[in-house]
Parts: structure tokens; sequence; C-alpha cells
């Protein structure tokens, strides 16, 4: 199950290790995405601090982890094909982390509740 | 909305398109439809149509020669045939650029005059208060413009135009002539480096043709790609590259200045040549598909020596590409350099325009 922050990440959690992306809505309001840069493997982060940052024709942006933990995995394809974050947002992910503390995913906002989040944007 | 902004004949087109509209000097614009990558390769390789309705539209009556015309921008208009347009400067006292135009001679005491919409009213003002006979026209509002750019469009466009083979129009010519029985000014120019037209009509022909020219193939294409395509040829867009505080010599468009005739502006061009250019706007690649953007500062040295005047992704190329302003004592242009904001350094290197080469 996917659930959302407000900042238009996605998460997914198998065990300790979620898999985050960005949202359809971000991805449309970004434009076409021409450069992202990944964080190092290992690289400790916190809910709310700035993990990825994304370059589009139009803007450039940054990406906000929703949980805390450590980087365990980027998806490396991006850095020669960022396109495919506009062409399928939701299948192609930026990053996975090894989470500590699964209450901050609890929190976070279910699809629906995020679909009606956006509505009010 | 906040701000009252105007909107073109087509609005409702690109609203049924689905854009994706931004205020652009007080106008409702269409920046992109679907995606500014795609509708830049409409037009790189079939062909697309811009709204451009927003651009200024005055047209001048009077004599060339001793109206004060041909002293107002750095366009001379004296040596301009009928049925050529020339592409100029309206300058300040300074030499800085109040606007860069268009002027096309329709007749010999008739003349068309293109301007950006930021600076219809300017633009007006400055010129008029520079006559001293003729008549001068901003009838911006009754027009508008809509351009097809790309290696289609003039198999799209000809079937249009039976008393015209679009063959024997020249880069910079025009004519005036009719579209579905209606006046039109077709003018062989655009600001995108490909094969393009740039049809002038009045407001009621602007969906008529619009929807023609799409029926035939032609795909639209926003503002956001516009500048896409003007910037892989290094074309100047001005509020960026030219401003008030910025000289033709200094933008590096000298090419389009004859120093040697007179015109508003000239003694302070006349000094800047002499003592020589202390800035000088250079085209840029960065090493990676990083992009630049307006402001971002110029580092070289560990030294501050310029700032990005426009900066954005190149489609054809896949790294960054943009114009700086460099401070010419300073600036080593066989060095590396580096583009900052807050957040990221970026490794660029001078380039030579236009970027991308075309045929």
């Amino acid at each position: 199950m996917k659930k959302f922050n407000e900042e238009h990440e996605w998460v997914s959690l198998d065990g300790d290790i979620a898999t985050i992306g960005v949202s359809k809505y971000a991805v449309n309001q970004l434009g076409d995405i021409t450069f992202v840069e990944l964080p190092e493997i290992g690289d400790e982060v916190s809910a709310g601090d700035s993990v990825v940052f994304v370059e589009s024709v139009k803007a450039a942006s940054d990406v906000y982890s929703p949980l805390s933990g450590s980087v365990e995995e980027v998806n490396e394809a991006l850095l020669d094909t960022p396109e495919i974050l506009n062409e399928d947002p939701n299948a192609n992910w930026i990053l996975k982390i090894k989470i500590t503390a699964k209450e901050e995913f609890d929190s976070l906002m279910d699809e629906a509740s995020y679909e009606e989040y956006i509505k009010t944007l | 909305m906040a701000e009252n902004l105007l909107n073109t004949a087509l609005h409702q087109k690109h609203i049924a398109l689905g854009a994706t509209n931004v205020s652009f000097c007080g106008w409702d614009m269409p920046v992109q439809y679907d995606s500014i990558i795609k509708e830049h390769g409409y037009c790189r390789q079939e062909a697309a149509l811009f709204d451009t309705s927003h651009m200024g539209e005055f047209f001048f009556e009077g004599d060339v020669r001793s109206s004060g015309i041909n002293e107002a921008t750095t366009v001379n208009i004296d040596i301009l045939a009928v049925g050529k347009c020339k592409y100029g400067f309206l300058l300040n006292e300074s030499g800085g650029v109040i606007d860069d135009l268009i002027i096309y001679r329709l007749a010999e005491n008739k003349l068309m005059i293109i301007v950006n919409a930021s600076g219809i009213e300017n633009d007006y003002k400055t010129i008029a208060s520079r006559l001293n006979s003729g008549s001068l026209k901003d009838n911006s509002l009754e027009f508008s413009k809509i351009d097809i750019q790309g290696p289609k469009s003039k198999e799209i466009l000809q079937s249009y135009f039976n008393d015209i083979n679009l063959d024997d129009m020249g880069f910079f010519s025009f004519k005036e002539t009719k579209i579905f029985d209606e006046y039109c000014l077709l003018s062989r120019t655009g600001y995108t480096g490909e094969i393009g037209f740039e049809i002038y009509v009045y407001n009621d022909m602007a969906n008529k043709v619009w929807d023609a020219l799409v029926k035939d193939g032609a795909k639209p294409a926003g503002l956001g790609a516009r500048d896409a395509l003007r910037l892989e040829m290094g074309y100047s867009l001005y509020g960026n590259d030219l401003t008030e505080d910025i000289s033709p010599l200094e933008a590096n468009l000298a090419m389009f200045v004859n120093l040697k005739r007179d015109f508003i502006g000239r003694n302070a061009l006349l000094k800047q040549k002499e003592e020589g250019v202390k800035r000088l706007l250079i085209p840029f690649k960065t090493s990676s598909r990083r992009s630049a953007r307006k402001d971002f500062v110029v580092m070289q040295n560990n030294e501050k020596i310029g700032f990005v005047t426009s900066g954005g992704f190149s489609p054809i190329l896949g790294v960054g590409v943009g114009l700086a302003m460099v401070d010419v004592a300073k600036f080593d242009e066989n060095k590396e350099f580096e583009l900052s904001d807050e957040r990221s350094s970026i490794k660029a290197s001078k380039a030579t325009l236009p970027f991308i080469k075309k045929g």
C-alpha cells in the first residue's frame, strides 16, 4: 500500500525497507524532468530532510524524505533517463531507505486522503 | 485571479487543449500543452504552432528619411526594400536596449514594427517621442500572430497561398496577402532556428487559421518550448539577455548594428566600442544534464565574474545551455567555470553559437 506526504512523495513499505518516489501530481507540476541528483548509499536521513534534487525544463525542486533511516539503494536509471519519472511516476521509484521509525510511516496519508489533500491545493 | 490578464483570440483553444497557462507580460499565455520536450520535438522534426499574439504591432506612415523614424531605432529603414524586414534595437541614450524589434517595410512610406509584449506601452511612447512627422499607431490588440515553425511548415502552409511560392520567400522577407479571403501578412521569420513563418491576421480570423493548420498537421506548442528552441539557437530574450542596462555590443549582437549611421544611442555605442566592452554575453554549455537558470552566478578562479541571463536544458544536446554576462578582464574563455546558486554548483564551459547546427 502506498502512503503519501504533503510534499508529494509516495512511500511503500516492505519490512523495514521503504521505497520512495514522487506522485503524479508532483510530476505534472514539475513538467519534463531532465536531471535527478541522488544521495549516496548509506546516507543517514531524517524525515523532512531534502534527500534528492530534481531539475525539470521549467524548474528545480527538492524531494524531502518522508521517513527517517539510511539510504539502502538508489534508482541509477534516473541518471541517464530521468524522463521515466514523467512516464510512470508510480512505478519508477527514486530511492529505498532502511527505516528506523515505523510510526512515521503510519502517520502518512493513505491514497484517498492524499487525493483529497491535492484537491485543496 | 489577482491580476487582470489579457487573453489572446485563441484563449479558448488553449483551454480546450488542456494548456498550463502562465502570466506573461500581462497576458495569460500557454506555457505548455502536454510536455515542453515533446512540443520542442514537434518543431525540430515536424511543424509546431505557436500563439504569439501577445506581441505588439505598430504601424508607421510617413517619410522615412525626414520623420525621425530612421534614427529612432538601430534599423536602417532607408536601405530596407519593400517586402523585407529587419531585426534591430530601440536604444536609450546610454546605448541600453529598451526593446528588440523587427521593422517591416510595407511600402515606401509605411512600416510595421513588431515589439515584445512587455514593451508595447513604453516602446510606443518612446518611438512617438522621437518623431517630428508621420503617424504612429499601436494596433497590437487588433492583431493575432500565429507562428508555424519546423521542417514541415512550408508544405502545410503552401496550399493556403496559391499566389505565392513559399520556396521563393527568402529569410526576413514577407508578403501582404490573403488567407480565407481575409488580410494576412505572411512573414518568413521565426524564433526557433527552423524554417518557418509568422502569420499576422486580424483577431476574428485567428481561430479559423489555427484550426486549419492544426487539421493539416501543425502541432500546438507553448512558450516553454519556444524558450527551449530559441535558447538552443542562442537567440536573445528581452528582459533576460537584453535589458535597459545591456547594450547590443555587450550582448554580442554588434552584427545587427551599423555604427556608421546615426541613431539614438549611437554615441554611447561608439564610446563603448572605442574603449572596448567591459562585459560580454557568452554562450555556455554545462558538462552534464544540469541546467543553470537566470541569475546563477558565474564563478571562475573562486571569484564571481558574471551572471547567467538565460539558461535551460537542451533536449537536442542533453546538457544545459544558456547565456551569461561575464567580466571580460577576468574571464578566461579556455577554462571551465561554475554556475552557482545557494543550492547548486554546475560545471560549464564556453560554447559557440548556435548550440545546435541546423541544415
